[in-house]
């Protein structure tokens, strides 16, 4: 990753389905925020400036999934003008928490929302952006680290790689000297198997890691999930893996099962 | 004659939360079409919760706004609460009205300074107004940092908090946590009394309306996570009973499920429409401030001064949250033991942007079965609608541009968060 140090780099900041959140960890640097915008140059970023530009961009911002028509289309378009496109966020790198209709009928969750549902336009799926186009770096989490957003931009800025710790939330948590919440507690928790970048949170606060940074490499799923499933039930540990993450491939198994048993809940909307 | 038609177009929204567009269409000098569509993509919450248990349902709801998830996760625990009859610690009562604090501070502080700004200064964004402002603007980032610290202390983040459980928090915080945020909380009290003198002295496009204002009402306190919901014409509802006097209706004419008042009037949420029917609440501080700007009416009736209503009740949150730190005791039962019941879980709080409404139907076995969300947005549509057909007539004689620059500041007037309004929305008025 190199940028022409001669100029500041142009950044665009932009949005799919998904709930601002990550491109407002951008304005959430707030000791950072007039620095970065010293030396970049933010060009396209609709959420905090009236000033548009369709490119071309030297960095490409995109947070959320894919989850219109027009999103679709609108990527390939994003990505030809991009000369790094880089993913932020569980809905972009993963899908996000409305990736969850991926296993259910869409249409018949659009008519359970909506009373008009032929007028919305909506794929029956809601998928990362690297299953459209080239992905040049993701930033994980929902929302992301500002920490690493931070890091990213620094790297991109001198030309290096991003630094990205990509150990289990576990490795963070004994570092923390956390007492942990799965052994001694008790609690369902995907901190053995999550990557890292929250800074074990979830732990540090007495409850269990829910994968908001979505599985590491090569996690064993089942041995955990045989772990939750013994202590609490085979439900509940299905229904903790069909979270933010649920569509990323390791976690698309126990998540499967958990969708068909949750939507078997749903009742009709009484004289709503 | 041929017909003369002006387009006054907006094909994506800045400085809002989410996406949104504007077309105003005036025929032969009449307004003939407001159009307000918002063509965020629709994310399905009130089916994602289906199936969940209640904590689940917490952790999930804040995902549908990142500007204010503490709000959607505050109108959820409360209503489990009530349903499964759990009594909470009054501390924890207390500490959720300080993360609440937080979050209309954060907000607060990123739409004043932010978003809302530079419309009346004449730039295209903040970052541009920082390089000839930069006093203004990094004040702006020191009290928007404070919400943030105070959400992410409590929460354990300040986008999407972790800590929030039915019956009370995972954790609640120490003393000592929280005094460290002392020192800083004074400066920025310090610099919220300047943002309402600034903030007045911003001069507004000429407009005004008799808006219907409907916000909580509580016996003691600034309406924000309890109450009655009332309205500037008598309405008097508990907060579980919206469905009472309003409903969410889909128009021949629209895509949307719009929130509408039963008898059709529009009504204002938000940050105005609490400084009004709660003025008497205000934090001394925060009253005082707002008397000295000498706006009186002006604040209800011209709906650009919404930026000096949302200065006095950062003012009055951090304040508020001055007052609940230098009075805390951790709390005996940090989180409530509690059986679920089946039933109906339903309340309202008041978002940064106005009361957002959850309605949750409770399963024998505990996980939910349908749910009805109502976000502040959906509720304004109606009355974002009613201002810009009623004041575009008075800038037709200005040019193109600044007309149409002026309805997108009418528009950002009411904060919109378009994430929120998780239903596709698009409205149009034919007018004879």
């Amino acid at each position: 990753m190199t940028i022409d140090a001669g100029r500041r780099p142009r950044v665009g900041v932009v949005k799919l389905a998904s709930c601002d959140g990550c491109q407002l960890t951008l304005l959430d640097l707030e000791d950072q925020l007039l620095p970065i915008t010293e030396r970049f140059e933010l060009v396209e970023f609709p959420e905090a400036t009236s000033r548009r530009s369709e490119g071309p961009y030297d960095v490409l911002l995109v947070e959320g999934a894919i989850s219109t028509p027009e999103q679709a289309e609108e990527i390939v378009h994003l990505r030809a003008r991009a000369g790094l496109l880089v993913t932020i966020g569980a809905c972009a790198t993963a899908g996000g928490i409305q990736a969850l209709r991926n296993w259910a009928d869409e249409p018949t969750w659009r008519a359970s929302v909506y009373p008009n549902p032929d007028d919305i336009s909506s794929l029956a799926t809601a998928t990362p952006v690297s299953e459209h186009v080239h992905v040049d770096a993701e930033l994980r989490g929902c929302p992301i680290a500002p920490d690493q957003l931070l890091e990213l931009l620094t790297a991109l800025r001198v030309g290096r790689r991003p630094q990205l710790p990509d150990e289990a939330v576990c490795l963070e948590c004994k570092r923390a000297g956390n007492v942990c919440v799965l052994v001694a507690g008790n609690a369902p928790c995907l901190g053995p198997l999550t990557h890292t970048g929250c800074g074990a949170l979830c732990p540090a606060y007495l409850r269990g890691c829910y994968a908001c940074f979505g599985p590491r490499e090569q996690p064993n799923v089942d041995s955990l999930h045989r772990w939750i499933a013994t202590d609490h039930s085979d439900e509940e540990a299905d229904r903790l893996f069909a979270g933010f993450t649920a569509w990323a491939p390791p976690f698309q198994a126990p998540a499967g099962r958990a969708l068909p048993i949750a939507d078997a809940h749903a009742k009709e909307p009484d004289g709503a | 004659m041929p017909d003369t038609e002006v387009r006054y177009e907006v094909k994506q929204l800045t400085r809002v939360e989410g996406e949104g567009s504007l077309l105003l269409r005036v025929h032969d000098g009449k307004v003939a079409e407001v159009q307000l569509g918002i063509f965020e993509a629709p994310r399905y919450f009130e089916r994602l919760v289906v199936g969940r248990t209640p904590d689940e349902v917490i952790d999930i709801v804040a995902r549908i706004c990142g500007i204010c998830p503490v709000a959607y996760q505050m109108s959820a625990v409360h209503g489990f609460e009530r349903l499964f009859g759990v009594e909470v610690d009054p501390v924890v009562r207390r500490l959720r009205r300080l993360f609440y604090c937080g979050e209309w501070i954060e907000s607060h502080a990123l739409h004043i300074y932010l978003l809302h700004a530079p419309d009346f200064l004449g730039y295209p964004s903040a970052l541009e107004l920082a390089g000839d402002h930069p006093d203004v603007v990094k004040r702006g980032l020191r009290i928007k940092k404070l919400g943030n610290r105070l959400v992410g202390l409590l929460g354990g983040r300040p986008i999407h908090p972790i800590s929030v459980r039915v019956g009370g928090w995972s954790r609640a915080p120490r003393r000592a946590d929280l005094d460290a945020l002392r020192g800083d909380l004074e400066i920025a009290i310090g610099d919220a009394q300047e943002t309402v003198r600034w903030a007045a002295s911003l001069v507004p496009p000429e407009y005004t309306r008799e808006p219907r204002l409907v916000s909580l009402r509580h016996p003691d306190e600034y309406p924000m996570n309890d109450g009655r919901i009332i309205s500037s014409d008598g309405l008097d509802l508990d907060p579980g009973d919206w469905r009472d006097a309003f409903h969410e209706r889909q128009v021949p004419w629209s895509n949307a499920l719009q929130a509408s008042a039963d008898d059709g009037v529009p009504y204002l949420l938000g940050p105005t429409a609490r400084v009004v029917l709660a003025a008497d609440q205000l934090h001394p501080l925060a009253a005082e401030a707002l008397r000295a700007t000498g706006l009186g009416d002006e604040l209800r009736t011209n709906v650009f001064r919404s930026i000096v209503s949302r200065s006095v009740e950062l003012l009055h949150a951090l304040a508020e949250a001055a007052e609940i730190i230098d009075d805390y005791r951790p709390p005996a039962v940090p989180l409530a033991a509690w059986e679920p019941r089946a039933g109906v879980a339903a309340w309202a709080t008041e978002a940064p942007r106005g009361l957002l409404f959850h309605r949750y139907l409770v399963g024998d076995d505990g996980l939910i079965e349908h749910a009805q969300i109502v976000p502040p947005t959906s509720q304004n549509q109606a009355a974002i609608e009613h201002d810009l057909l009623q004041f575009a007539p008075g800038v037709m004689e200005l040019p193109h541009m600044d007309a149409t620059h002026q309805f997108e500041q009418l528009v950002r007037s009411y904060d919109p968060c378009i994430s929120c309004a998780t239903h596709f929305l698009d409205l149009q008025v034919e007018h004879s």
